[in-house]
């Protein structure tokens, strides 16, 4: 059976206890927040920090609107980041769909990082290994609920099995459709495959005003190096022969708009 | 009342789950096959239910502690979760809750006694029983001091004025009634619990 | 709450003001999504901030802080004159009908009465018959009769008066009032959820008397999905003051005042009188809860002949106030030797941090029982630790005042009952033992109590009795179990030695014992019904009457009788949680006699007049609530500038009492708590740390471009008290308001930060004023002035 997380965003209330109980769980080092001039005090995902609340504050519909919603490792059908890994056994695609990283196995050469297409991999500059949400494996593997569904308090995330889940998504945005939201609908990108966490959105034609990207694809970087040139990422792999152009392979090409701040209109300087 | 059945339901076949899987975990032989998850960490745990001590939802906890009531073994928390039974908060924390096993474990919490005498600049540790016997000269010597039996019209009045007490709203209710019958027993009237700030 | 946060699902509208339940009560919120998404309720927020339950609401109004009167005034007037009151539950179950004696007026924002600045309420009483009960007119058209006054009182509160005041928009309120009132229908229920929003104000009790008047009119209240719910903002603020405050005893009994001499005076005094003849006046019983917590106080000591030890309660005297503000005052001017704290922190909780810090410098000695080191604890390292920001502390070699800090036990270290803003009382269990040489806090309170004790017996000393005569019974007195104090406060037969079933069972002559008389029941001798864990849910509302146990008598509902009509018929078959049957009542613990027809008493039974109180005459300033301005306010009282404040308004004049004007300080100031940390506690853990490390100033997008500020700038913010700085969250999320035909901004201060733990910033409270409510001594943290100015 595939599971899935669903996240109704319109349920959301940027509490923040999914990013805590994520935390708690996996017993990660808490770090100071910064301040960036809005409650989202986490700029981004950190390898030792992955889920993530982010607040968008925006004027629509002639008033104020502050949108949350939950950022974490999507666990893609077609995941990019299994697509990119070079070592045997580093990331696995459990029967449970659930995309996972097996750090014994993992040689942080960061190939992930460039394969995946929603910018969630993190490599730990102590360890040298790349890390992300694991959808808690260790508590699905015997029959529990992810760490941020177990506390979310206002039933925002649901977990379940998939197809279920989609139905679930799809029924609850025809009724945000007949409470007026004509843009109401279900984010579970096709460019991956499908994700193995749903979104429920208000105004599913712009993901992007959920820090969304709107049609996520692996990048072609990725895909050729898993297709036709596969022996040349081999070779690169253990040589050092094409470095030079690898190192675009790797850590490239970037989107600046997935590193911003997403309230960065007034670009705050160090408080402290 | 239409509730959210499906979410309950799961929660129980979750709760369910742990139990099961906690056997399973500890009956599984010591080396998992590779790239297997890791062991579940509250699969051994001694489990006690409280509530939690913030605001006044009132959500029940689950308190997962290691180290069974063995003799010469000092109990640690692993972890705090929700308790899914609570129709309150059917499992679920806010982030505050969701990190109370920080909180009780906390390297900021006080250990022992600490005194400071009139003018220093410095903390010093005291024992308990040298802390109970100045308090307590200190308490008696204030009342002596400032007790009113009869006021200015000869009424019996039996008050204190001169000593204030505070606190409460964190603690139980038994914490409170005893606090009542020792500022009663003093005769004390400047009282605040909180319920106003 | 009078009714419940599981309850709260049972709604179809909520109006959540005064409060902000999505940031700091986020699970209770899960009721409210749950009304949101199961009964498509409406969800209206009215908060000066555009909150985190703002962005999940239906409809959001902004308004000026301290404006909630004038608003709900305008919702009173609204239901009246558009006709959108529930009329037969406010004919059945208020004291619409009753009449006022002559002479009773208000005028130039006073009520009739008023001279030498204080009240003569002589005109604020009930009309009554020569048996000395109320007249009443059931037709509601006598002009004199609480109805016709209170449409009178309210017209004044038209919609544009709302926004000349509030600072919305007419249409904003219109469209508020409209989703608000659906709840007029008698199948419809709407529910109320505040907190501190409404309780600091310098008119909080009167705040709260409007919200009641508007949830009566739309007879809301004993519904299911309705009430006036008091979110509360400690685990056990409502158990605290269950078990009393300055002015109580345990069970809201009232504390003797000097001129009760006797127990017999203090009955007299305090045992209130049926006001109609269908009124069962439970209060009527307050000789038997007396008696018994007497005998809980000094058992076998307590005896007939001596009043029952009534004599060894300290007695206040007559008009005379021993709250917050007081005391504080008084240990500021070097009255007090001693001050003894359990778990509270005045330092970063009370108003005028300076004013708090030099008070406990002229302290002889200070007693701390704490988790952790707290501002209060240290408040003699402030010029150490934060000098610059306390310019006013002096050094610690020139502070004279001992301190003892005491390690003591936390929540999970400990069992006991903590009871929930519902009234739940929810039994905990001890986990683990305290860490080192901390202890729990009943040992401390033992020994300290002993010792005291032991002191009086070998010395003697001033007034030995009341110290010796407490009893103190516990098998073991210095550590005392909780079971063993929770089967005390539940109360005791003492003739059979058996635990008593319920207060029904309480006796005034001294063959029952009882610690709190709305707690028994808690501990029959089928044992602990707060450890319960039963799942049932017989009425379907969602009252789980098997899950721990509900004061008083596991009633989820209060007033629930007011749920069905005079004849016994439920509002709405839907949501009943009451039904007779002919013979009896079922469902929740019915708040009426459980056998008594629905024709033979009135509904409300806790009250002399048996049915609710729109008119409420023994408030301080006034019978109906009126619009006041804050103690500091940018603008002139719209309604009566020569009544501008709350009359009654409590401050005191030491010179750490400033007040400022507009002139100085235009803007107002709000401060509030956010979901990532809880008071000052959690400073102390790194995962909040985390979520919120920083204090920051929110500044309104308008001002800051006026002032040149974006995010990250750092500004000062002061007050006539004292200043602080930080860097300012510039954000849209504050609204410009427009009042009295000018714009007013607000600035947003989170509280959470403090001179010592593993985050530092200011104590917000170095700008809040020393302005009280005069009911009941609350601070006015919310809507003073400050001024803001750019530094970096």
């Amino acid at each position: 059976m595939i599971v899935a997380k669903l996240i109704d965003t319109t349920l959301c209330i940027g509490c923040k206890a999914c990013e805590v109980a994520c935390q708690e769980w996996n017993d990660q080092e808490y770090t100071l927040g910064t301040f960036g001039g809005t409650y989202q005090t986490m700029p981004d995902l950190e390898h030792n920090f992955w889920n993530l609340i982010k607040f968008n504050e925006m004027e629509r519909d002639g008033g104020t609107s502050w949108l949350m919603s939950k950022y974490q490792c999507m666990h893609c059908a077609d995941a990019g980041c299994l697509a990119a890994c070079p070592a045997p056994g580093a990331i696995v695609a459990r029967a449970n769909g659930t995309i996972d990283f097996v750090h014994e196995n993992c040689i942080g050469c960061g190939y992930c990082i460039t394969g995946c297409p929603f910018d969630v991999p993190r490599l730990s500059p102590a360890s040298k290994k790349v890390y992300k949400c694991s959808l808690c494996s260790d508590r699905t593997a015997v029959g529990l609920e992810p760490a941020c569904i177990k506390t979310c308090p206002t039933n925002c995330l649901t977990f379940g099995a998939r197809d279920e889940l989609v139905r679930i998504a799809e029924a609850r945005s025809e009724e945000l459709k007949a409470d007026g939201f004509a843009d109401a609908g279900v984010y579970n990108p096709q460019g991956v495959g499908g994700t193995n966490v749903l979104y429920v959105l208000k105004h599913a034609s712009e993901p992007e005003a959920y820090g969304l990207p709107k049609d996520p694809q692996i990048p072609w970087t990725v895909s050729l190096w898993k297709g036709p040139m596969k022996w040349l990422g081999t070779l690169a792999f253990w040589g050092t022969i094409l470095g030079a152009f690898f190192h675009f392979v790797i850590y490239g090409p970037q989107d600046p708009a997935k590193h911003g701040h997403p309230e960065k209109e007034d670009a705050p300087s160090d408080p402290s | 009342m239409p509730k959210d059945s499906s979410r309950r339901e799961f929660i129980k076949r979750s709760t369910k789950g742990a139990a099961v899987g906690g056997a399973v975990a500890a009956t599984a032989p010591v080396a998992a096959a590779e790239g297997s998850p890791k062991l579940l960490k509250t699969a051994h745990t001694n489990q006690s239910t409280s509530i939690c001590p913030y605001c006044a939802v009132g959500c029940s906890v689950v308190v997962h502690t290691l180290g069974d009531k063995s003799r010469n073994v000092k109990p640690a928390i692993v972890h705090i979760e929700g308790d899914p039974e609570s129709p309150i908060n059917r499992g679920t924390l806010c982030p505050k809750g969701a990190s109370l096993e920080e909180f009780v474990q906390s390297d900021r919490r006080l250990t022992t006694v600490q005194y400071r005498a009139p003018g220093s600049r410095t903390w010093t540790r005291i024992s308990w029983a040298e802390a109970v016997t100045k308090m307590a000269r200190r308490i008696k010597d204030a009342r002596d001091h400032g007790f009113e039996t009869t006021d200015a019209q000869g009424r019996t009045v039996n008050r204190l004025d001169n000593i204030a007490m505070i606190g409460g709203c964190t603690d139980t209710n038994e914490i409170n009634y005893l606090l009542s019958k020792f500022r009663f027993g003093l005769g004390l009237l400047s009282y605040e619990n909180q319920s106003r700030l | 709450m009078t009714n419940g946060w599981t309850d709260v699902s049972n709604a179809d509208v909520v109006l959540v003001m005064g409060g902000n339940p999505a940031e700091n009560h986020p699970v209770g919120f899960r009721f409210v999504m749950e009304a949101k998404r199961l009964r498509k309720a409406k969800i209206v927020c009215v908060d000066p901030r555009f909150t985190r339950t703002a962005a999940v609401s239906d409809l959001y109004v902004p308004i000026r802080s301290g404006t909630d009167i004038a608003f709900l005034g305008g919702l009173i007037h609204y239901a009246l004159s558009e006709n959108k009151y529930q009329r037969k539950y406010v004919e059945q179950h208020t004291n619409a009908s009753f009449l006022i004696a002559e002479g009773f007026d208000f005028s130039e924002g006073h009520f009739s009465g008023w001279k030498d600045g204080k009240y003569d309420k002589s005109t604020w009483q009930y009309e009554l018959d020569a048996q000395g009960y109320a007249k009443v007119d059931p037709a509601l058209e006598h002009p004199r009769c609480v109805f016709q006054l209170m449409k009178k009182h309210y017209s004044r509160y038209t919609p544009d008066v709302v926004a000349n005041i509030c600072g919305c928009t007419a249409e904003e309120f219109l469209k508020a009032a409209a989703m608000i009132t659906i709840a007029a229908a008698e199948d419809k229920s709407g529910t109320v959820l505040y907190a501190l929003g409404w309780t600091h104000h310098s008119f909080a009790v009167q705040l709260i008397h409007a919200a009641a008047m508007v949830q009566l009119l739309m007879g809301n209240i004993g519904m299911p999905g309705g009430g006036v719910n008091a979110q509360r903002g400690h685990a056990n603020i409502q158990g605290s003051t269950d078990m009393g405050a300055w002015n109580m005893l345990p069970g809201y009994l009232k504390i003797p005042r000097a001129n009760q001499t006797s127990l017999g005076e203090y009955l007299k005094a305090n045992t209130p009188k049926p006001l109609r003849p269908n009124s069962l006046n439970y209060w009527g019983n307050t000789p038997k809860f007396m008696t018994s917590l007497l005998k809980a106080y000094y058992g076998p000591k307590a005896t007939a002949a001596n009043g029952y030890g009534y004599d060894w309660l300290p007695k206040v005297a007559e008009g005379a106030d021993h709250s917050w503000g007081t005391f504080f005052d008084e240990m500021n001017a070097g009255k007090m030797e001693g001050l003894i704290s359990f778990g509270m922190n005045p330092v970063a909780n009370g108003p005028n941090t300076p004013k708090m810090i030099r008070a406990l410098s002229k302290l002889k000695w200070l007693i701390v029982a704490e988790n952790f080191e707290t501002e209060t604890a240290a408040f003699w390292r402030a010029q150490e630790l934060a000098g610059k920001e306390y310019p006013q502390s002096v050094k610690a070699e020139e502070i004279a005042t001992e301190v003892f800090l005491l390690p003591a036990a936390c929540f999970a270290e400990k069992d006991g009952a903590f009871v929930n803003s519902s009234r739940w009382l929810q039994w905990k269990e001890a986990a683990v033992d305290p860490p080192g040489e901390a202890r729990r806090d009943q040992e401390i309170i033992a020994d300290l109590f002993l010792a005291v004790r032991a002191l009086y017996e070998k010395e003697g000393g001033k007034a030995p009795e009341p110290v010796l005569n407490m009893q103190w019974n516990y098998a073991k007195p210095h550590a005392p179990t909780l079971r063993e104090v929770a089967r005390e406060v539940n109360g005791v037969d003492l003739e059979t030695g058996k635990q008593l079933n319920g207060f029904g069972e309480l006796k005034d002559d001294g063959s029952t014992s009882c610690g709190n008389w709305i707690y028994s029941g808690s501990w029959p001798e089928a044992g602990n019904q707060m450890a319960r864990r039963g799942q049932v849910d017989p009425t379907g509302l969602g009252l789980y009457p098997e899950w721990a146990w509900s004061w008083p008598a596991n009633r989820r509902i209060l007033y629930n009788r007011a749920s069905t009509d005079d004849q016994g018929k439920p509002w709405d078959q839907t949501r009943a949680p009451l039904r007779w049957n002919g013979k009896r009542w079922s469902g929740d613990t019915p708040d009426y006699k459980a056998d008594a027809s629905p024709e033979s008493m009135a509904s409300f039974i806790m009250l002399p007049e048996g049915v609710a109180r729109l008119f409420a005459p023994d408030l301080v300033e006034g019978p109906f609530p009126e619009h006041y301005e804050p103690a500091e306010s940018p603008v002139d009282n719209a309604l009566h500038p020569n009544a501008n404040a709350n009359p009654m308004l409590k401050t005191y004049k030491s010179d750490m009492d400033a007040f400022g004007t507009a002139k100085d300080f235009p803007f107002v100031a709000i401060t509030y708590r956010l979901t990532e940390h809880f008071h000052y506690w959690t400073k102390h853990t790194s995962s909040s740390s985390e979520l919120q490390s920083n204090f920051f100033v929110e500044v309104p997008e308008e001002l800051a471009t006026e002032k040149g500020i974006v995010s990250g700038t750092k500004v000062r913010v002061s007050s006539a008290r004292g200043d602080l700085e930080g860097p300012a969250l510039v954000t849209k999320r504050l609204r410009t308001l427009k009042v009295s035909g000018r714009k007013v901004y607000q600035i947003g201060l989170p509280i959470h930060w403090g001179f010592v733990g593993k985050v530092h910033g200011p104590l917000i409270n170095k700008l809040t004023p020393s302005a009280y409510d005069p009911n009941c001594g609350t601070p006015e943290y919310k809507g003073f002035l400050v001024n803001l100015e750019k530094l970096g």
